[in-house]
């Protein structure tokens, strides 16, 4: 098995299966706190005004008005702030993209609808909300760039690359000579809308400034490391002097893997008037950042007869702010998920006035995937193939990039499982073939992939004298499960029961660890607290060895079983001693270990690692009025060692819901004269609601990698990946409609 | 949101003393629309008068109808035993909108005077006839697919988004107010206004009055009704189109029909013309075509709401058929019946 995490042949207990969430009960009774409810004596509320133009400058701001309000302590305007860093790379963080980060409050220019242009301090929230309300602003304003398909001959291959981020790969053969050539081509152009993040949690922080000047921070982030780097640099402050918290996040997809602008303005609150301060933002200011860029994209297959492609092009185009080059992984999934002789990926950015767009759940393979996976779906009827066979086709074990294996890759496991659970073979493939009543029925499927990625990860974990252990680290639980399942990986390493293993996380005073995204945290910090733990029953064995009248005292460590919280000979329990005894006889009150786990430099050079997935959709779809109703989706998903199938389960449910939204809802809709988001709320920007939603069967297929200790390939993300290219070919299937533009409304259906 | 006195009534006479003739005043029941309008400050009154206490509550049998107390929150009403045995089409419009919670806190009164979901009406950063007169309709060319078709002007292309209202329109209720200048009853196809040039005024109200009730007459349509809504989404989301429609039968001819259009005009739409198009018609497909055609020709679109009008034509149709089948709308399952 690949997966052992005791030392020796003790079996997994509870890593593999099915695991409440350890933080349940805290969060349904509201004992977990989140950045906003943290409070100290003192704590003054600052609420932002936002922009009411989309590109320009600030003439003026009168806040008379609101400084008049009794209990209003300041009201802080670019005019009037402390002073901060001048220079961009300041405001740097660890996910940023290339640029100069928007600064808030930093001068008068205006670069995007909604930027923050003052904060009113008050007493009370209800105070600071009115008195803004009274600030006002004049401006003097220019025309706003906001429409990417109007700027297409203005884009460009971005200069700087982010890190992190693939860039696309040289094209290989020749791609277009080979489209000529191929006897069955599809060509085509498919868009998605802008969409914004709407975690349940609006983005927030709390600073408290303590009695000795230091600072406690308590901040909507996906890794506190980001929220202490960002603020020791902007504010000029040491790390010891800026303690970050955020154990519990409602909500992160990417929207807090970056310092949003309210933090800068806590702090800058904070300093100014030397006392405690939260900022909240309002859902309506959740439209002034991050967001994940709509694109236009066009995919050119050419193939033969057979299906087997001959040509593959994929141009993919979105938006950035003016001041950054946001950049995502959009077109490389081509190159690498199936088997082509001539390639030509390319990538494209047009400049808009903007916030900076930025990560949301799949990055890029969201967006990218929908375009290669509903092409793939127009090459089957092209060629009358079936979308799974046409897929097997032009698979590929290898990568044909790196000119490596895949660790492991079981899509193929996917179609077979997936299909099966699906009926995919009572499906007629001819479009309109299907009808229950008044409703036209379609099947479609589509593949996902994501990268299975580790980082550089650190854990400490400490065994107590009453046999408790305690595990830590700095990165965030998302509301993925992370305490849950750095809890089971814990306690099965050393014998003990759940409820004995205390897991903390979302704290600059843990060891240190990254953001928690692209899906690596399980890997990454798994590993570590695996490590870890492994280091402190090394520590608990030889003093349990050492003691006097040992019966483990000819036992090696690799015959060693930890069970029950006791260390114990393999197959013979009656040799063995209990953990707390262990630590008694030896006179200590702890055992305790920080290990830091790095990704595997042999594995990497050997394989490249990814997750897949096979996604099938049934969509219904009355004839007549085109109301859309997706009402089963199976999604098949290839992500190595699954740690906690309950966990793990709903993140997946999640996703497909998010796909689902992807597909058919989600849209932030701008007015282009003005450079503004319109429909800022969430009554008319649409997620699914639970009427949206049906039959959701998730499988987790069997495999084994190897890229870390754990076989842990990561779930947050691939669950969403091809979905809405799933939803989109089971309406073609149903109407014969074929719709390139998400989300897919009644209009389009009606249109087409 | 602004700072604003409270003030909670427990007789009528106080209640419109206490609203005068403050122009900043305002009524406040289950504050479901109000409030989010004072958070976007787009309300900003300067008195808020919390009618809650008075004594305007219940439902009562009225002159072979029901009268509906304007407290009466939509859940209950939705849920009354004579509303679902007697003006089931009623309580399938309540239940097609807003969401449980929102069902259980809102008015009747509050649903009759709810405002308009247009997004620049509720951008203070943006222009709007309807919240600031004279400085513009940015949405006529903007961001509009949500929009007007029917009775739109050049200074307001908003619609009315109660579901409520819709049904009520065809059911030809009564609206009952009192105000300073006495009691007055208003045709429910008069409370509700075109926005012509002046769209400010949503409704036919004058300053200084409330509603007290709204009354159903007696009219039986049996099971020959629907309220069918169609939007972005299955729940929780304002119409795009819906259809009130309401059949009086003889065997297969109709002698009265009742037909009111959601989501497509500044209030309920109703075109009495078509009604009268279907009267001594057999119940068909044709007939039923022949109305929304008739409807649907005086429709105007937007630059992004052509297709409501495409809706309209085959929600109509589909609205009718179903009223005359006897199988209303569903508003659990939503599978379009």
């Amino acid at each position: 098995m690949a997966t052992q995490i005791s030392p020796a042949s003790g079996r997994d207990k509870f890593v593999g299966s099915a695991q409440n969430r350890v933080d349940g009960p805290a969060k349904v009774t509201g004992l977990a706190k989140y950045a906003g409810e943290f409070t100290s004596e003192n704590l003054a509320h600052g609420y932002v005004v936002s922009s009411a133009i989309t590109k320009g400058r600030i003439t003026a701001i009168d806040s008379a008005a609101a400084e008049a309000v009794p209990g209003v302590l300041k009201v802080i305007t670019h005019e009037n702030r402390p002073s901060v860093a001048g220079e961009a790379e300041a405001y740097q963080d660890m996910v940023a993209p290339p640029g100069a980060p928007f600064r808030a409050l930093y001068d008068e220019t205006i670069a995007f609808s909604g930027q923050p242009v003052a904060l009113v301090v008050a007493e009370d929230f209800d105070t600071a909300r009115h008195a803004a309300s009274l600030v006002k602003v004049s401006y003097e304003a220019q025309t706003p760039h906001t429409d990417i398909a109007a700027l297409q001959d203005q884009s460009y291959d971005p200069p700087e690359k982010r890190g992190g981020i693939k860039t696309p790969p040289k094209p290989w053969g020749d791609a277009s000579a080979a489209f000529d050539g191929a006897p069955i081509k599809v060509s085509e152009q498919y868009r998605i809308a802008h969409e914004h993040h709407n975690p349940m949690e609006p983005h927030a922080s709390t600073v408290v400034v303590e009695d000795d000047g230091t600072y406690t921070v308590y901040d909507k982030i996906q890794g506190v490391a980001n929220t202490q780097m960002y603020l020791t640099n902007a504010f000029g402050l040491k790390p010891e002097q800026v303690r970050c918290l955020n154990p519990y996040l409602g909500g992160g997809f990417g929207c807090g893997l970056r310092p949003q602008y309210q933090l800068f303005l806590a702090m800058l609150a904070a300093q100014d008037l030397g006392r405690s301060v939260r900022v909240v933002l309002t859902r309506d200011q959740m439209w002034s950042f991050t967001y994940r860029p709509g694109a236009i994209q066009t995919v050119s297959l050419g193939a033969e007869k057979n299906g087997v492609l001959q040509s593959l092009k994929h141009d993919a185009l979105h938006g950035t702010s003016q001041f950054e080059d946001y950049q995502e992984n959009v077109v490389n999934w081509s190159g690498i998920l199936y088997r082509c002789d001539n390639v030509e990926l390319t990538y494209r950015l047009s400049k808009l006035d903007t916030a900076t767009p930025g990560d949301m759940r799949a990055p890029g393979a969201v967006t990218g995937m929908f375009a290669l996976e509903t092409a793939m779906d127009e090459l089957a009827y092209a060629t009358r193939i079936d979308p799974i066979q046409l897929r097997i086709t032009n698979y590929t074990d290898t990568d044909p990039v790196e000119e490596k294996p895949y660790g492991s890759k079981a899509l193929k496991d996917c179609f077979v499982q997936g299909a099966e659970r699906f009926g995919w073979a009572k499906r007629t493939p001819e479009p309109r073939s299907m009808r229950d009543g008044k409703e036209l029925v379609g099947w479609g499927m589509a593949c996902g992939i994501w990268e299975a990625l580790m980082m550089e990860s650190s854990a400490k974990v400490t065994l107590t004298a009453d046999g408790r252990l305690e595990v830590g680290n700095s990165t965030g639980d998302i509301g993925t499960g992370t305490y849950t399942i750095l809890t089971q990986i814990a306690a099965d390493a050393l014998g003990l029961p759940m409820d004995h293993v205390t897991t903390k996380l979302g704290d600059t005073d843990l060891a240190k660890a990254p953001v928690a995204g692209g899906s690596w945290t399980a890997a990454s910090s798994g590993t570590a607290v695996m490590k870890a733990c492994r280091n402190v029953a090394e520590q608990a064995f030889k003093l349990a060895r050492g003691l006097e009248g040992s019966p483990l005292a000819n036992v090696d460590f690799d015959r060693i079983v930890f069970s029950k919280g006791r260390i114990e000979a393999a197959g013979d329990p009656s040799r063995g001693v209990a953990l707390t005894d262990v630590l008694k006889a030896s006179g200590q009150d702890r055992i305790e270990a920080t290990e830091t786990a790095n990704p595997d430099k042999d594995f990497a050079k050997k394989y490249e690692a990814y997750t897949h997935s096979a996604v099938f959709a049934e969509v219904k779809i009355d004839e007549d009025l085109g109301i859309v109703r997706v009402t089963r989706i199976v999604s098949a998903i290839a992500a190595g060692k699954i740690l906690n199938t309950k966990t793990a389960r709903s993140q997946i449910m999640g996703a497909v819901v998010m796909g689902i939204g992807s597909a058919l809802h989600e849209e932030s809709m701008l007015d282009h004269r003005l450079g503004r988001f319109m429909n800022r709320n969430l009554g008319e920007y649409h997620v699914p609601s639970n009427a949206d939603i049906h039959d959701i069967d998730v499988i987790f297929v069997e495999e084994e990698d190897k890229a870390n200790p754990l076989g842990v390939k990561g779930v947050g993300e691939i669950g969403i990946v091809g979905t809405a290219a799933a939803i989109s070919n089971a309406v073609f299937h149903a109407t014969g409609k074929r719709i390139r533009d998400l989300p897919i409304t009644v209009d389009k259906i009606l249109a087409a | 949101m602004n700072r604003f006195d409270y003030v909670r009534p427990t007789t009528v006479a106080e209640a419109i003393q206490a609203l005068g003739s403050d122009a900043s005043a305002r009524f406040i029941a289950g504050g479901t629309n109000l409030v989010d309008l004072m958070k976007y400050n787009v309300e900003k009154p300067g008195r808020l008068i919390d009618i809650t206490r008075l004594p305007l509550g219940g439902i009562a049998e009225h002159e072979g109808g029901l009268r509906i107390g304007t407290l009466v929150s939509n859940a209950d009403l939705a849920y009354d035993a004579r509303i679902q045995t007697r003006y089931p089409l009623l309580s399938s419009a309540l239940l097609a909108g807003a969401s449980a919670q929102l069902r259980n806190a809102a008015s009747t009164g509050g649903n009759l005077n709810q405002r308009t979901r247009c997004y620049y009406f509720y951008d203070e950063g943006t222009p709007c006839n309807k919240r600031e007169p004279g400085s513009g309709c940015p949405a006529i060319g903007g961001v509009n697919r949500i929009h007007a078709i029917f009775g739109a002007s050049e200074a307001c292309i908003a619609t009315n988004p109660s579901d409520m209202c819709v049904a009520l329109a065809a059911l030809e209720a009564t609206v009952q107010v009192t105000g300073p200048d006495g009691d007055r009853a208003i045709a429910f196809a008069d409370y509700h206004r075109l926005p012509g040039d002046d769209p400010s005024k949503d409704n036919s109200l004058k300053p200084g009055e409330i509603v007290l009730s709204v009354d159903l007459p007696a009219r039986d349509y049996g099971q020959h009704h629907t309220y069918l809504k169609l939007r972005d989404r299955l729940s929780y989301a304002f119409a795009l189109v819906s259809v009130a429609a309401a059949l009086e039968l003889d065997g297969r001819t109709i002698k009265t029909a009742r037909l009111a259009l959601g989501g497509v005009a500044h209030k309920p739409w109703r075109n009495v013309e078509a009604e009268a198009l279907l009267q001594g018609k057999p119940a068909t497909r044709e007939s039923f075509q022949a109305a929304a055609d008739l409807i649907v020709a005086e429709a105007k679109p937007q630059s992004e709401n052509g297709f409501k009008i495409e809706l309209a034509r085959r929600a109509i149709v589909r609205g009718l058929e179903q009223a005359a089948a006897g199988t209303p709308q569903n508003q659990s399952d939503k599978r379009i019946q």
